[in-house]
């Protein structure tokens, strides 16, 4: 599969997931978005963001619940909980919001 | 129904490159980690090596995968065992390893450590005290 951003192509797995990590650029967060029908936010970037950040120091995908815990302890409480996240990426703020972010399907996730 | 929690302690004993299981060790300890098992890690003979701090793959063409022992805190896994023998007869002392923390959320996040250095025949004991023993 892939996903075209910006007249190019970029490689996904057979789930959608980006197959190089160094390919990614923000369109094709927002590509994905897109066919996910939804519009990302400032408030998605936020996440998105941390994702990449996370998997940058630990090289991993977190998986949703060590991902809500560290957005708690970053962002607060009132982020750090499924609902708020859940609200963001209704697909799952681990599976989806990775998928976006360019990185593996998370480490942990059943 | 009766108590389902069980004791799994994952014992990794090979260097951290040149075969996979340090890899996979730590893959199946991050998923499983989601099923609320006590779980915890032994480190013996070159597995020691597997939590040196300052590895430097960048020549052998592995993937340094050591950072992601620092993630282990946020999967609840903080019950570290490391051999005093095995650092030892290396030549290596707890200075050696890699500063693996966690934090206590009901602590308001205070910092504890993970690793623990003890004796084999304290590990043995508690080999001896698991529900289940995965060698790697």
């Amino acid at each position: 599969m892939a996903i075209e951003v910006e007249g190019k192509s970029f490689e996904t797995d057979e789930e959608g997931y980006l197959l190089n990590l160094n390919d990614w650029i923000p369109g094709i967060a927002d590509a994905m978005a897109k066919e996910d029908d939804l519009d990302l936010s400032e408030e998605h970037w936020e996440i998105i963001n941390f994702l990449r950040e996370y998997y940058e120091e630990y090289q991993i995908a977190p998986a949703v619940r060590v991902l809500t815990k560290a957005v708690g302890k970053r962002m607060g409480k009132d982020k750090g909980n499924s609902k708020y996240l859940y609200s963001l990426f209704p697909y799952g703020p681990g599976k989806q919001a990775c998928r976006f972010a360019g990185l593996p399907k998370p480490t942990g996730c059943i | 129904m009766s108590e389902m929690i069980k004791n799994f302690l994952y014992l990794n004993r090979r260097a951290p490159y040149g075969t996979i299981y340090a890899w996979e060790s730590l893959e199946v300890v991050l998923i499983g980690a989601a099923f609320d098992q006590k779980v915890s890690l032994a480190f013996v003979d070159d597995g020691v090596y597997q939590i040196v701090k300052g590895q430097d793959t960048s020549e052998s063409g592995f993937k340094n995968f050591s950072p992601t022992y620092s993630a282990l805190g946020d999967y609840d896994v903080n019950q570290l065992y490391v051999e005093r023998e095995s650092l030892e007869e290396r030549g290596l002392t707890l200075d050696d390893l890699m500063p693996l923390t966690w934090e206590d959320e009901d602590e308001d996040w205070a910092e504890k450590d993970s690793i623990r250095v003890v004796s084999r025949a304290e590990l043995a004991g508690m080999i001896k005290d698991q529900d289940v023993v995965f060698s790697f």
